[in-house]
């Protein structure tokens, strides 16, 4: 039992990680991580929302009819994407104004729709509750890595700290859409090395 | 901004999936050949330009004269839902022959977040009804262009998926790709300002 839960809780972080192996997520990954600060506070955001609407779908999974779970766990997690793009709004509009229209649309976001159907419909609560931690810790790792490697390249800083000096030259591209793509191909490619060589 | 600077805007220069990343899922997932990408594109155009409505009059005349506005993402999300829903019978009675062409990419569509996406965006840059069904559909065409391209692409490339590297077989190749499109999209920044 115990290590059934171990496993939940770190299946998200490396085996399954939703973004490198499921491919995820991919508009708020690709679209926000210009730096690394903003891709940790939509990893952050994100993964509050996967935990609530992880629990409380496992919490009403019996009550739901089969038929309409879909539109019933949509609504849920519009709820929750709402509750926190207004605590974003009222506590951190530095954060909230950079990352705009990908809060409200982690509703789309397919990994939470993917872990309510996929694990929280059949799993009790504290089992989803350990799922949705680690999906989230494995998502906000992906985008604070992406972001952190886009940051370095493109703008010379790291969580807004500059080390590249007057005069320096930043590689531009990596901040601009372009180098969004080839930044994740290269941690994809990177990630496949590594697990490919832990198998 | 005029209507012709919004149309130039939204399919070329901000283009919806290669610069504002929106609707990546579908733009990956469903982009392997050209006539499936082109049947996407398709099914986009026809949902987001009538959502674009439906959703700009639910919030002006509904939601906003009620001080409503906070409850935007959760109406917007089931009035999508429901609108695809909607188009799928009354299509499949009406049309048979446009519901087998876009029949199976149809659901798909709820969880493409750039209809949900250009639908706030419309409503955030405050546009009029007209404007909102123009930038839409502006959008829905750049959609399009986007995926046709990049499926025309990874044929050539599946063609002679024999050569690559091992190390960017699968993904990596895909993302690399879609990096030098989205790089070749830049070029036509500067337009229009």
């Amino acid at each position: 039992m115990k290590s059934k839960s171990l496993e939940n809780l770190t299946r998200g972080m490396f085996k399954e990680n939703p973004v490198f192996v499921m491919m995820l997520g991919m508009c708020p990954t690709l679209g926000v991580t210009t730096s690394m600060s903003n891709g940790l506070g939509m990893g952050l955001a994100t993964m509050f929302v996967l935990i609530m609407s992880n629990m409380f779908i496992s919490l009403v999974k019996n009550v739901i009819p089969a038929q309409v779970r879909i539109p019933c766990y949509i609504v849920m997690i519009a709820s929750f994407v709402t509750i926190i793009n207004l605590l974003m709004e009222a506590y951190l509009p530095d954060l909230h104004a950079k990352l705009g229209i990908y809060i409200p649309l982690i509703v789309v976001n397919c990994i939470i729709l993917g872990r309510a159907e996929a694990f929280a419909s059949k799993n009790n609560i504290f089992q989803s509750f350990l799922d949705a931690v680690g999906m989230g810790i494995g998502f906000t790792l992906a985008l604070s890595l992406l972001g952190a490697v886009r940051e370095i390249l493109g703008a010379g800083s790291i969580m807004g700290w500059s080390f590249i000096g007057e005069g320096g030259y930043p590689i531009l591209l990596f901040i601009m859409p372009p180098g969004a793509f080839l930044a994740l191909a290269a941690l994809i490619m990177g990630y496949n090395k590594i697990s490919g060589a832990s198998k | 901004m005029s209507l012709t600077m919004i149309f130039i805007s939204a399919i070329l220069v901000n283009n919806i999936v290669l610069s504002q990343f929106l609707g990546i899922c579908p733009f990956l997932g469903v982009s392997k050949k050209i006539s499936t990408a082109a049947g996407m594109g398709a099914a986009v155009m026809f949902v987001m330009t009538i959502s674009s409505i439906a959703t700009w009059l639910v919030y002006y005349k509904l939601l906003a004269p009620n001080g409503l506005e906070f409850m935007s993402t959760v109406v917007f999300i089931l009035v999508i839902a429901s609108l695809v829903q909607m188009v799928e019978i009354i299509l499949k009675k009406t049309t048979p022959a446009l519901y087998q062409a876009l029949g199976i990419y149809l659901p798909l569509i709820t969880t493409n977040c750039a209809v949900l996406g250009v639908a706030l965006l419309s409503i955030q840059k405050q546009f009029s009804l007209i404007y909102a069904v123009c930038f839409s559909l502006a959008n829905a065409i750049g959609f399009t262009l986007a995926i046709i391209l990049f499926a025309g692409l990874r044929e050539r490339i599946d063609s002679t998926a024999y050569a690559l590297p091992k190390a960017v077989k699968g993904t990596p190749i895909v993302l690399i790709t879609a990096a030098l499109l989205s790089l070749a999209f830049m070029g036509f920044s500067g337009i229009g300002k």
